[in-house]
């Protein structure tokens, strides 16, 4: 299972798994962008605990779904994300694109 | 400088095979001994490369993609990734940090991440002659296990 996904009190979590690349990232977008449009969360959560490798691939995937929510006025969160991949997400800027980087 | 070990693998340009060029590079790296970042970086690099391959050199069609890995004795490891597909027509534009051709989901960061995470990156190209990449990392060596026979 590359993702879970739980919808609480607006907010639409969602459980990464494994390996994230450019062939996971697809599943995981169809998971995620299938339950935004379902239960139009206000915020989304992109809980990394459960990550063990990412690219860039995950960068797009966080950066795609940042545009999806704030078309629909909403916000992105990103928790637990490994030491190994801190050096990618702060290369990338993506933080500037969530709620953090408000 | 010595060569201590290499590697030559072919295989197509099908999207799982990114796990699968991260996992021989690491298997092969092992005796090594990196650490975890070290070997994270190299990995990373790696499916950038492999990824680039399938999704610019073959367009998602099919190719086959040549991963060469080399390690020298002063720790220097040389990885090569080789795709025969339809080439870069401006490498400098290429490599600039979120260019991207295909726009969407990509984040345009391939080649800055493998220049980041790497000690050296180069690239060469011929429109329609496909590309080869270049990589190298020093990597400390920490275990005995990779030795030249000879120093056994």
């Amino acid at each position: 299972m590359l993702v879970k996904t739980v919808f609480d009190s607006g907010e639409l979590t969602a459980l990464l798994s494994g390996d994230i690349d450019h062939h996971t990232a697809r599943t995981m977008r169809l998971v995620i962008d299938g339950d935004i449009e379902r239960y139009r969360p206000e915020s989304l959560l992109l809980d990394f605990r459960r990550v063990r490798f990412m690219d860039s691939s995950g960068i797009g995937l966080i950066m795609g779904r940042c545009r999806l929510m704030q078309l629909c006025g909403g916000r992105v969160r990103l928790e637990n994300i490994p030491p190994t991949l801190e050096r990618l997400i702060a290369l990338s800027g993506v933080r500037s694109l969530t709620d953090e980087g408000r | 400088m010595d060569i201590l070990n290499e590697m030559t693998l072919t295989f197509s340009s099908k999207s799982m095979n990114e796990n699968f060029a991260r996992a021989a590079v690491s298997a092969f790296l092992l005796p090594l001994d990196p650490t975890i970042t070290e070997l994270a970086d190299v990995k990373t690099a790696v499916s950038e490369a492999v990824t680039n391959a399938i999704i610019h050199g073959y367009e998602y069609g099919e190719g086959t993609i040549t991963l060469g890995a080399k390690i020298y004795s002063n720790g220097r490891v040389v990885i090569r990734i080789r795709d025969k597909g339809k080439g870069i027509e401006d490498i400098k534009q290429a490599m600039e940090p979120l260019f991207s051709t295909v726009g969407g989901e990509r984040a345009g960061l391939g080649f800055a991440v493998m220049q980041s995470f790497m000690d050296d990156l180069r690239v060469t190209s011929r429109k329609g002659g496909g590309t080869t990449v270049t990589m190298e990392k020093y990597i400390i060596r920490r275990s005995r296990a990779v030795q030249s026979d000879e120093n056994d």
